[in-house]
């Protein structure tokens, strides 16, 4: 702000003098003619008068700014509340050059400014195969059967209507797309933690276990080993999901997500929730489940989603999210505003249970110190975690590195490389790393 | 600050759950009034997945010859003539020699020699492609596709792939015989730790869960030097937009200016113009995979459109009605598939933005 005393530290300034003209216009909106002049007046004067009483005090305190001397806006001006207009920076991305068609793209979560565990549903990561519907719920139909009439007693027609009449629970998951970091398995390609870590979302989810359904239908489950789930897009996505975890009653068909329904990028008005699986076996519109007992390698389990090891084999049905974790700030291509204090944060999760310790190093990797994990710690969901750091202003390397409640310790990349090389694509939970030079700019590196 | 319930609350409502199924009014596990039985006709509609042991095909047969007809009609434009295309996916067809349809391994996978890996170096199952054409090809008009012409599509791709021969018909009978020739039908296996049911020695799949990488949670002096193996790539820094402005103007970080006017005075965000409405448009609906603006990509170059029909009174509605139905034959033998997505006076005012100049401002 021009009228502000230097800011301290190395911060470049771009951002603030965007924002005060930003901050002005909103200001001049929507005001009456001798407000929006007095405004003028009062700026003018005030950026003329700023070398006099920046030694006063903050000019931000000593004259009162126009959102505290004015009527503010009505209520329900925005039926559906929006994000303060400052917070257009924290968007879902595409990466450019990583996908070819915007219909068969992803677009990232901007993890890189989020706090706590839950992504607004406006920032969930999208990852379509052929491009996202809105589907009219009158229309739409859950049908369940089996691949013969031995494993269902009947096969049968659900409306939306009666999947919100059935008894719901809500839970909440983390959702990781198998191919998140998979830009990296073999070097450093992008620059910032929306696009390394970004197809990574997590959301309170309501719906009803599969199980319920498949028992109102009357499953053998002596006879029934898998289940294959099929959206109603034109994909029609369909995966291969173990009966074993549709028995612990983990499935979901949910239509909720943080508390209102599902949005149509994410599945409106049905989709699967299975948690700890990569992202892809949530079948998004969900419109069929049938009961089978063999798996059924569609093309999304038998061309892609199949990680390519070393020797030149390739692992079929690999669908555990292992656990993983990463910084979010300071993270990558973003810069420190000074020495001093600092709060590192971060995400852990774990597709086999709980998060149970995430440690941190400043140092790469030499040494480590435990960072407090904060609540709710749920299974198959994200953790937050965070830590002190007094950064003196000299080079250091950040890393975190995540357990879960099985005892199996996140990976570095090195440990990672020598058993799956580096052509994978799918399931890079390698520890991250963060490189911090002098002026305060931080950029993702890769320590082994 | 979470609005959402805490996780006890979350089990209180599962263990209400499971008391009321084990309640006697649900005693045989079904509900009231929810749901209803589905037709055979409703399940023949929905139900055409195929397995890899083929349950679920259903009977029908296609030439070589005639699934190369359907090919150039409809898959050509994104697939090229031979499934060699990298434009709009990567290949479907390329990377397997008759070495590899004797061993059902892809040599090249084994050697890391490969640029790119093909649809038919990875799949070892010939039901995958006849299961994922039938559901979801082609891309712009899924399910369009006739039992037969899916036969014939597959036979095509397998014989370009040197699989099956030029004469071949493919039916439900022989399949088998080409699913024998897969070039990578030996090239996957289940015997990690990912498979989240149960194992294979329990009847499932995998090993269990057992992780195939182990570290440990040392705590201090666990290296004595750390080698940083790569680093971030300047192209890579700048090709992602200006990271300045996609991190939060408050807080402990800002984020990096990479637009290469760090210091300048952005100006404020104008509101989209009419050109620019269009070209988010045009972005947004999926014509610049195949039009650029000078030149060819699939489909002609919108200025070669604009020079084409300049001057021509009834021009625009012409086109129009074109980009609605698809077609061929004025660029060339590719075909333009139907844009049926839109609303009659988005391709209207995509046609305006086209005969006039395509101008991104
Ligand atoms: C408008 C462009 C377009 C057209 C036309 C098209 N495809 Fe595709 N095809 C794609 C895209 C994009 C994918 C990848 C979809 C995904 O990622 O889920 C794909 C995937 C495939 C695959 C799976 C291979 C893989 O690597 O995913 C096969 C097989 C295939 N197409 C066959 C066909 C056939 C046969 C036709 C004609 C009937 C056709 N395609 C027409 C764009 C197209
Ligand atoms: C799958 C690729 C593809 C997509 C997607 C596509 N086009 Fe085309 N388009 C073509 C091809 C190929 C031609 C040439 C057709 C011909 O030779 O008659 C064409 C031709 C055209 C023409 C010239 C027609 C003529 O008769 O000279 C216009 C105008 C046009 N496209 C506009 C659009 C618009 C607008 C969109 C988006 C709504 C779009 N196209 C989407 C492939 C595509």
């Amino acid at each position: 702000m021009a009228d502000q005393p230097n800011p301290r530290g190395r911060i470049r300034p771009a951002p603030e003098s965007f924002l005060t003209e930003a901050e002005i216009t909103a200001v001049k909106e929507g005001r009456r003619d001798f407000l929006r002049n007095a405004f003028v007046t009062a700026s003018a004067a005030l950026a003329g008068s700023s070398v006099a009483r920046a030694a006063e005090g903050d000019p931000n305190i000593l004259t009162l700014p126009p959102w505290t001397t004015s009527l503010g806006q009505p209520v329900a001006a925005r039926p559906y509340g929006l994000p303060s207009q400052y917070e257009k920076g924290l968007q879902r991305r595409e990466s450019p050059g990583l996908t070819r068609m915007p219909q068969v793209s992803v677009a990232f979560t901007p993890l890189q400014g989020l706090f706590g565990i839950i992504t607004p549903s406006g920032l969930h990561f999208e990852r379509h195969h052929q491009g996202w519907v809105d589907i009219d719920p009158s229309k739409h139909r859950l049908m369940v059967h089996g691949t013969d009439d031995s494993f269902l007693k009947q096969p049968k027609v659900y409306t939306v209507d009666d999947i919100l009449r059935l008894p719901p629970v809500s839970r909440m998951h983390f959702i990781e797309c198998g191919a998140n970091t998979g830009m990296e398995w073999g070097n450093v390609a992008v620059p910032t933690v929306q696009y390394s870590h970004g197809m990574l979302s997590c959301s309170e989810f309501t719906g009803v276990p599969l199980r319920v359904i498949l028992e109102d239908c009357g499953i053998d489950w002596k006879k029934a080993k898998y289940v294959l789930a099929e959206g109603a897009d034109g994909s029609s996505m369909t995966r291969t999901i173990p009966i074993e975890m549709v028995q612990s009653d983990e499935v979901l068909v949910a239509y909720g997500q943080n508390g209102e329904m599902l949005r149509p990028e994410n599945g409106y008005p049905l989709r699967l929730v299975v948690p700890g699986v990569q992202g892809v076996s949530w079948v998004k519109w969900l419109r069929r489940i049938e009961v089978g007992d063999k798996p059924w390698a569609t093309k999304d389990e038998a061309i892609h989603y199949i990680d390519l090891m070393p020797d030149g084999q390739h692992r079929q049905y690999t669908s555990v999210q292992e656990c993983k974790s990463v910084i979010t700030t300071p993270s990558g291509g973003q810069i420190l505003l000074d020495k001093g204090f600092y709060n590192i944060s971060g995400l852990a999760w774990s597709g086999r249970g709980k998060v149970k310790r995430v440690d941190v190093s400043t140092d790469g990797g030499i040494n480590w110190r435990p960072a407090r994990v904060e609540g709710p710690v749920n299974s198959k969901c994200l953790t937050r975690f965070n830590i002190d750091w007094v950064w003196d202003g000299k080079p250091a390397i950040l890393q975190s590195r995540a357990m879960d409640e099985t005892g199996y310790v996140q990976p570095a990349y090195g440990q990672l490389r020598a058993v799956r090389g580096t052509k994978s694509i799918y399931h890079n939970n390698a520890i991250q790393s963060w490189k911090v030079i002098e002026g305060g700019e931080v950029s993702n590196v890769q320590v082994l | 600050m979470f609005r959402f319930s805490k996780p006890a609350l979350g089990g209180a409502i599962a263990l209400a759950l499971a008391a009321l199924t084990a309640g006697s009014a649900l005693a045989d596990g079904r509900y009231a009034g929810i749901g209803r039985s589905a037709t055979r006709a409703e399940i023949h509609a929905w139900d055409i997945d195929v397995r890899p042991d083929f349950k679920g095909l259903r009977p029908g047969s296609g030439s070589v010859d005639q699934g190369q007809e359907v090919w150039e009609a409809k898959c050509t434009s994104c697939h090229g003539s031979f499934g060699e295309s990298n434009e709009v996916h990567t290949p479907l067809i390329g990377g397997t020699t008759k070495d590899d349809i004797k061993t059902g391994h892809v040599l090249s996978l084994v050697k890391g020699d490969a640029p790119q890996r093909s649809a038919i170096m990875k799949v070892a199952t010939v039901s995958t492609l006849f299961d994922y054409i039938n559901r979801a090809m082609p891309l712009t008009a899924p399910k369009s596709l006739s039992n037969d012409e899916v036969y014939a599509l597959v036979a095509y791709l397998l014989n370009l792939a040197e699989i099956v021969p030029g004469d071949f018909v493919l039916t439900e009978k022989n399949i088998a015989e080409a699913q024998a020739r897969m070039p990578n039908r030996n090239g996957m296996r289940t015997d990690h730790g990912m498979w989240p049911g149960a194992s294979a020695a329990k009847g499932g799949m995998g090993n269990g869960g057992k992780p195939d990488v182990k570290n440990t949670a040392c705590m201090s002096n666990c290296k004595t030097e750390v080698k940083i193996a790569s680093l971030l790539p300047v192209y890579a820094e700048t090709a992602h937009g200006n990271l300045a402005e996609q991190n939060r103007p408050v807080g402990p970080v800002r984020g990096k200016d990479t637009s290469g006017k760090a210091g300048a005075t952005p100006a404020a965000p104008a509101p989209l113009s009419e050109n620019a409405a269009a070209s988010k448009l045009a972005q947004d609906s999926g014509c610049m995979a195949c039009h650029g603006v000078a030149g060819k990509i699939v489909g002609p170059g919108y200025n070669e459109v604009l020079a084409k029909y300049r001057g021509q009174a009834d021009a625009e509605a012409r086109l129009a009605a074109k980009v609605k139905a698809g077609g061929q034959g004025v660029w060339g033998a590719i075909p333009m598939p139907p844009q049926t997505q839109l609303k009659d006076e988005d391709i209207r005012s995509l046609v305006k933005w086209i005969m006039s100049g395509a101008k991104a401002q």
